[in-house]
């Protein structure tokens, strides 16, 4: 019989799972606010997703075009979001983003800087002027690498590649009590006995072959917020990023910053057409070039131009590259091109995208400066993830908090590029005050119950201990043909009901998992072990996108195209129901306030000018 | 496809041998996607760091032919056809297992660190600083600590000098600090007598290992270098200050303290 008692317990009033952009800003947020704060990623520090981050991060701060502010942000993200967005997220965000990248100098980060010395901006998809605060193409790197040297003289205690599995409740007020994690290196258990869990575990690309995530994006948090009961939302909209690298194979999904696109980089079919003027939809036809000549206009910095096409939002574009190979216009190894060597000369190329063409001359032996690159659709990022109260950052579980990737609300349909690294800024500090505020008004220090750890380790083990059993590494790679086969960038109700009874039949097959080996440093047995947060995401997934009956944003339904204005007042929630099946509900979605109604469908000259949105 | 032979390091703190394996190679491949197929294939327990695949996150470190190298960053078809790679954990490091290795003490190191100490924004609530002089800064704060340089440096590889240097990594992070244009701390007494700049004798090994391309020597080291030298060595700088009534440290500061002073100015 297994001794709870003997397995190692720390004590923090907050533990953060996750060291990426949002876990790290919470930390120093908590820790800044005098809690004892405990931080735990699967990889080492620095090594967590954001790093990976290249674009930039948005914040209307107006240093490259003055007539930004947070309303037009606001409006970007509301509109890129198809308004399904949490409409007080939006306004925070938009609101908080200047500020907290600001606070960033403070902490050592170095942007690269207008000729003013003040930090420069450049333009993304979906955004109205220059907004991305940046570091040539490599701006996760900084933003994570100056939180992370703030944070190691804050007090915060770092555990690094120790993994979290379950989070641990007391029945009394059905609280927060712990996580329940264990060490990769040694394979022994860890519980950590806390007031508060902040969850900044990121997505579940990984469900998908194609994908721009690294092997830590198995849906970790989200799963284990279903699991103690969360509610979950808006996990149908996976985005799909327009630009991943197609060839070779190995590197099929490895991101292409839209950044190559924000510094003039077009489309083009193998008929060398630039398709994107095809493909304008009507919401963002007044303010988008109809003319080449227009969008080059644009691109030389003429203010009265109209942003070129290749600039529209993520869903837009991914779904026009996927109509082009369609229709047999694709580049050789079934993408399209993306030429920025015939429109930048090849100095400003590798200073301003250094990082892209290293990736391409040394991955793909193509010098980016000659010749075009060939690019198609990767599974990219989670808009939906774990349902948060908007200023917060509380689940519907007491004590259990969320931000970054693996929060919803923020982004709704569709996420605007740079977005996410404010994100997680922003919301990574309102968690800490949120936590904070949760701890202060707590009575009684919530206990976890043996029983619960005891249940978990024993499933945990038993995938090392089991004489034979299905290789976890094939599972995974079968997981991945059912999402990509099923729920992949165009979805219709046969299909996704087929990936429902696959992810069932698969589901089965997964309880009798081995790892061979020790349970030192054994990745075969952590790939196990993320098996279950995966099928729980991608069920999730599945079952929420059958339900959503229209085409919006980044999901794609080829059986209810359009938007339906019906649905835009939902929300697709999914929660564990009382039998522990998976219970997906369409509930209403709150109306957004007046003032913010009236700013999200402006004329932009009439926010530039005050007429609307007036302070 | 073709057929390549492998040999990957297996083991752990107590010791352990090459393994050999046979695996399927396709065009374009990089050695991590050949060690992720021994892996999901052959040897599920294989033991090794990863994340972006794309030369971003420094996780993949470990020496490839002998070499200190990114798995990710490393083409199949740099190798003779024929040609056994053997993959092994970094030498300076302990094992953990397989290909990983305990490399916290690089952490401890940073931690060690002063940390960043920015002057007063400007009135209108910003810091400004000009492209020309942030380019060298940022030259430093695009390492991914991969810590190959760290590997491959003799001081601490081959003189285990753990204790008494750095090691390039955190010589071009002190170097970020005392070059960064809004940075008010002066590091020089740390970097001669505690992060021992003295031990680097310019072997430029470090730079040329570096899959980031910062020139670690000449731009970060040696200016740190001349830093030390101008503070105690050089005559004519100590004059001037004299003359101008300048007075910067030199002691460290926990030298200062133990004799209960405050180590100068700042
Ligand atoms: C290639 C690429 C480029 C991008 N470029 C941009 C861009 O230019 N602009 C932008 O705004 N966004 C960009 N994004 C998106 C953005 O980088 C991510 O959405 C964001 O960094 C996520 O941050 P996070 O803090 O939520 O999570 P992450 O940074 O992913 O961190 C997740 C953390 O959770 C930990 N974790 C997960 N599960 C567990 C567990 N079970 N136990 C313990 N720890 C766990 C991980 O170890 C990790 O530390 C890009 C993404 C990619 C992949
Ligand atoms: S130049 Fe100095 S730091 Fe670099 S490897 Fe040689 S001795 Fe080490
Ligand atoms: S300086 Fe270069 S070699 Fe050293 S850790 Fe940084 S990126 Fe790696
Ligand atoms: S996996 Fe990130 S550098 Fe190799």
């Amino acid at each position: 019989m297994l001794d709870v008692s003997e397995i190692q317990t720390i004590d923090h009033d907050v533990m953060v799972v996750g060291a990426g952009g949002a876990g790290l800003r919470a930390a120093i947020e908590c820790s800044a606010l005098g809690l004892d704060t405990g931080v735990i990623s699967k990889s080492l520090l620095g090594k967590a997703h954001t790093v990976m981050a290249e674009g930039g991060m948005a914040a209307a701060m107006g240093n490259v075009d003055p007539r930004d502010n947070w309303k037009i942000h606001f409006r970007d993200t509301m509109r890129g979001g198809k308004f399904l967005n949490v409409w007080r997220m939006a306004e925070l965000h938009a609101q908080q983003a200047p500020d907290r990248v600001r606070e960033l100098e403070e902490w050592g980060a170095v942007f690269d800087r207008t000729k003013e010395g003040l930090i420069s901006q450049r333009n993304f998809g979906g955004h109205r002027y220059p907004r991305l605060a940046h570091v040539g193409d490599r701006t996760g790197l900084e933003l994570i690498r100056s939180l992370q040297d703030h944070g190691i003289h804050q007090g915060i205690k770092f555990h690094m590649e120790c993994s979290a599995l379950e989070l641990l409740k007391d029945p009394h007020g059905d609280r927060i009590a712990g996580v329940l994690a264990y060490w990769r290196e040694t394979g022994r258990f860890v519980i950590y006995r806390c007031k508060v869990v902040i969850l900044c575990t990121g997505g579940g690309g990984k469900a998908w072959p194609v994908t721009s995530n690294s092997w830590e994006y198995t849906g970790d948090g989200i799963a284990m917020a279903y699991d103690a009961g969360a509610e979950l939302m808006d996990v149908e909209f996976t985005q799909f990023h327009p630009t991943g690298m197609v060839w070779p194979l190995s590197v099929r999904g490895i991101l292409v910053t839209e950044g190559v696109r924000g510094d003039g980089g077009i489309l083009k079919n193998n008929k060398g057409e630039r398709f994107m003027f095809n493909y304008i939809s009507e919401r963002f036809a007044p303010e988008t070039a109809d003319t080449v000549a227009e969008a080059d206009r644009w691109i030389q910095g003429d203010k009265t131009a109209r942003r070129p096409p290749e600039l529209l939002t993520r869903d837009e574009v991914a779904r026009a590259i996927t109509a082009e190979v369609k229709a047999g216009r694709g580049s050789p190894h079934g993408g399209v091109f993306l030429d920025i060597a015939s429109r930048q000369p090849a100095d400003f190329i590798k200073r301003k995208l250094p990082s892209m063409y290293h990736q391409f001359m040394e991955l793909a032996e193509v010098d980016i400066t000659k010749e075009p690159m060939e690019v198609g659709p990767t599974l990219h990022y989670f808009m939906g993830g774990i349902r948060v109260d908007a200023d917060s950052q509380q689940t519907t579980v007491p004590g259990l908090f969320a931000a970054g990737e693996c929060a919803a609300g923020l982004h709704g349909a569709n996420r605007l590029g740079g977005n996410s690294l404010s994100d997680l800024i922003v919301f990574g500090k309102l968690a800490g005050d949120g936590a904070a505020a949760y701890i202060k008004a707590l009575g009684s220090t919530p206990r976890p119950i043996d029983d619960q750890v005891v249940a978990a380790i024993r499933r945990a083990t038993d995938i090392l201990k089991r004489e034979q059993g299905a290789n976890p590494y094939l599972l995974h790679e079968k997981l991945e043909g059912i999402m990509s086969s099923r729920v992949g960038i165009v979805r219709n109700q046969q299909d996704l009901e087929h990936g429902v009874e696959e992810l069932e039949a698969l589901k089965l097959e997964a309880v009798e998992m081995k790892a061979p080996g020790a349970s030192q440093y054994n990745p075969g047995w952590h790939e196990a072990l993320s098996m279950r947060s995966l099928l729980i995401t991608s069920e999730a997934v599945t079952r929420a996108a059958l339900m959503r009956e229209e085409s919006r944003g980044a999901h794609t339904r080829t059986d209810h195209p359009g938007e339906s204005a019906e649905w835009v007042k939902y929300n697709v929630i999914v929660k564990r129901g009382a039998g522990g099946t998976m219970e997906v509900e369409k509930r209403a979605k709150p109306e957004g306030p007046a003032r913010l109604v009236a700013i999200a469908n402006a004329k932009i000259e009439d926010l530039e000018s005050g007429k609307v949105g007036a302070d | 496809m073709a057929k390549r032979s492998f040999k990957v390091w297996r083991g752990d703190a107590n010791g352990g041998e090459f393994k050999a394996f046979e695996v399927d190679v396709d065009p374009g491949m990089v050695v991590l996607d050949v060690l992720h197929r021994i892996q999901s294939r052959q040897a599920n327990d294989l033991a090794l760091r990863w994340n972006c695949k794309a030369g971003k996150c420094g996780s993949c470190s470990m020496e490839i032919n002998g070499k200190p190298r990114l798995a990710c960053m490393t083409r199949m078809n740099i190798f003779r056809d024929d040609e056994t790679i053997t993959a092994q954990p970094l030498k300076t490091f302990p094992v953990i297992k397989d290909l990983v290795t305990d490399v916290s003490w690089n952490y401890a190191q940073n931690q060690r660190i002063p940390r960043f100490k920015p002057r007063p924004r400007e009135a209108d609530g910003t810091h400004r600083m000009y492209q020309e002089d942030v380019d060298r800064v940022q030259e430093f704060r695009k390492c991914i600590e991969c810590f190959l340089c760290q590997d491959v440096c003799h001081v601490i590889r081959d003189r285990d000098a753990k204790s008494e240097f750095v090691g390039p990594r955190f010589m071009i992070r002190l170097a970020s600090l005392e070059m960064h244009p809004l940075d008010t701390d002066d590091r020089v007494p740390e970097i001669r007598k505690e992060f021992g700049s003295g031990l680097c004798n310019i072997t430029r090994c470090c730079t040329e290992v570096c899959p980031e391309h910062i020139n670690i020597t000449d731009n970060g080291i040696i200016p740190l270098k001349e830093r030390v030298v101008d503070r105690y060595f050089d005559p004519v700088q100590s004059l001037i200050r004299k003359v101008r009534g300048i007075k910067l440290r030199t002691k460290t500061r926990s030298e200062a303290s133990a004799e209960g002073g405050t180590g100068g100015k700042p």
